[in-house]
């Protein structure tokens, strides 16, 4: 690995563009301009960016906006202020990429993880195998009382 | 018939820098975070790829686990780099390793390749190591 030097160049520029995916995924990003920016063609750029990490930086780009709206649908935000503040643009396309790929609407989704969220603080042993919970001592929900 | 493991633990020194070191540095995510009363807290990640397995991240207290001999020399034990937990695995060694160096992760050992692929040895923020690996294709 250490032999092939000059690629490690390559390596960089493809994980900076990765990590600007990650910093700027609520803004609109430019692939072209990463592209750019990494210092290559773009059918290269996305070429090599499909190699290292199996999806196109586009597929990536949909791939972290989706994480990060998981994570926020199991906060208080609606579901409008969610789609915005993960760099959707439209609620419907939002809404139906999402179900595409978690299997229910973000809505449904935000619903079941409230339910899961208010289960694990009023009843948490529901969620910890016996076995660990006896070790530590918890037999009563003891951060419900 | 034993058909999947679905639950670990690591010893951790600290749960919070811990949570800071595999969510926000790993990119692992958060399954089960539960207070358990002042100072006791259950908490799982998930590797972002395998849903279905809980990395318990376990304070190492004295309480009922261990008594206040047991847990001081856990910790030491930990805090020595006397234990690796597992191998992980990602898509692609050197881009993961630049990224995660990046990040402030300590590598004791940099990408070589090997019989079955590449690997590289990190550790957590308490001392635990890990092996990070590339398979051959």
């Amino acid at each position: 690995m250490t032999q092939e030097y000059p690629k490690q160049y390559l390596y960089r520029q493809v994980v900076r563009a990765k990590l600007y995916i990650d910093e700027h995924f609520a803004e609109t990003v430019h692939l072209d301009n990463a592209a750019k920016a990494a210092g290559f063609s773009k059918f290269h750029f996305v070429r090599l960016f499909r190699d290292i990490y199996g999806k196109t930086p586009h597929q990536y780009l949909t791939s972290v906006r989706i994480g990060r709206a998981i994570q926020l649908l199991q906060t208080d935000l609606t579901v409008k202020q969610v789609c915005f503040a993960v760099g959707f643009d439209s609620i419907t396309s939002f809404t139906a990429l999402f179900k595409r790929r978690i299997g229910l609407t973000p809505a449904a989704y935000q619903q079941i993880s409230l339910e899961r969220r208010n289960e694990i603080k009023t009843v948490p042993l529901r969620h910890i195998p016996n076995c660990f919970a006896e070790k530590k001592g918890w037999t009563k929900n003891s951060n419900s009382r | 018939m034993i058909t999947k493991l679905n639950h670990v633990s690591i010893f951790v020194l600290d749960q919070t820098s811990a949570y800071d070191f595999y969510v926000n540095k790993l990119g692992f995510k958060v399954h089960t975070d539960a207070e358990m009363g002042p100072g006791k807290r259950w908490l799982t990640l998930t590797p972002p790829e395998q849903p279905g397995l809980e990395i318990s991240l376990m304070s190492i207290s004295a309480g009922m686990m261990f008594n206040e001999e047991s847990a001081a020399a856990m910790r030491d034990l930990v805090t020595k780099g006397t234990f690796g937990f597992g191998v992980f695995e990602c898509n692609d060694l050197r881009a993961t390793y630049e990224e995660l160096k990046g990040k402030g992760v300590e590598f004791t050992k940099p990408p070589t390749e090997e019989f079955y692929g590449f690997e590289a040895l990190f550790k957590d923020d308490s001392g635990n190591w890990f092996s990070l690996g590339q398979k051959k294709t």
